[in-house]
């Protein structure tokens, strides 16, 4: 298959995940649907890196998972902290930070 | 040969996006991604990056999804939160208007995508990418990504561990128990308090909370 197919089939789990995070209300979702934009990411940057027969974009790829996994770390310890705290799980209920 | 599995990956990946962004139950979303990263994982072996592709299994699929089915199962997986239920048939119009919007976005933002990367004129990308020589140093293996990762992009690696270690000490911090939370578990005897004679130095009486 040629490249081009792989960076279709990117931007569609992109977008995916972009209106995932806009319409869902559980930051439970909305994380992963960040993980999905993330990874969206990812095979366009592993597809470019086939392309050129160079390994730089494989290195991006495996950083961006590093951030995903802090990003994902530091997420779920706000709900965790948020659901410790009898609050709602709810990205609409929780408009005030001061709670 | 590798047209089908490109297909089979790609059905594989999209329906898995799709699960995650439309199952109302939070596991199920779990186990939908699941599906998306292992079939993510089966397009990075097509694209010949085989240590990226194990890492996108292990650590992806594996231990953060792990995670993630710990956190829904503590914070409880109802399809329905809170505030939809407080707003009941009153969210009918917001939320529709919503999800009409995020629709409108998310095709614009797929077009615009399309457009960028697919319009840009570049001469790979009708084509199936440079040339590929297998052997133990070849593009992709692990041999290649550790000498890249600790020549040309050692000052990334070096980054990426304080980020890692940064986000560890940070998920402890929010996570741990806080004194003046008014937590019924908190005033739990253990039997080693029975046994412990009073004033002989816990932390909470070291700040003035007596008992325990």
């Amino acid at each position: 298959m040629s490249i081009g197919w792989y960076l279709s089939v990117s931007a569609i789990v992109f977008s995916l995940g972009a209106f995932g995070v806009i319409t869902r209300r559980n930051p439970l979702v909305i994380l992963l649907c960040l993980e999905l934009m993330l990874n969206g990411g990812n095979l366009a940057l592993i597809a470019f890196a086939r392309m050129w027969g160079n390994g730089d974009g494989q290195i991006m790829a495996l950083i961006v998972m590093t951030v995903a996994a802090c990003e994902v770390c530091i997420g779920l310890g706000l709900i965790v902290a948020i659901h410790r705290r009898r609050l709602p799980v709810d990205v609409d209920e929780l408009r005030e930070l001061q709670g | 040969m590798s047209s089908v599995l490109f297909f089979i990956a790609a059905i594989g990946a999209i329906a898995g996006a799709i699960g995650v962004i439309s199952l109302r139950n939070p596991f199920y979303c779990v186990l939908a991604l699941v599906v998306h990263l292992i079939s993510l994982a089966l397009l990075f072996l097509l694209l010949r990056s085989e240590f990226v592709a194990a890492v996108q299994v292990v650590v992806y699929a594996g231990a953060v999804m792990v995670l993630y089915v710990f956190v829904v199962a503590y914070v409880g997986g109802d399809g329905e939160s809170i505030g939809q239920r407080l707003r009941g048939a009153g969210a009918g119009p917001s939320a529709a208007g919503l999800r009409t919007g995020g629709a409108i976005l998310a095709v614009a933002v797929g077009v615009e995508l399309m457009i960028a990367l697919l319009g840009t004129g570049l001469a790979g990308i009708g084509g199936h990418g440079a040339g590929y020589a297998p052997g133990p140093h070849a593009y992709g293996t692990p041999a290649y990504i550790g000498k890249l990762l600790l020549t040309r992009f050692l000052l990334a690696f070096e980054v990426a561990s304080f980020l890692l270690l940064i986000g560890a000490v940070g998920a402890v911090v929010l996570a741990r128990r806080r004194g003046g939370l008014d937590d019924p578990d908190e005033g739990r005897l253990t039997p080693l308090d029975l046994l412990r004679p009073r004033e002989t130095g816990t932390t909470a009486e070291s700040i003035g909370r007596h008992g325990g």
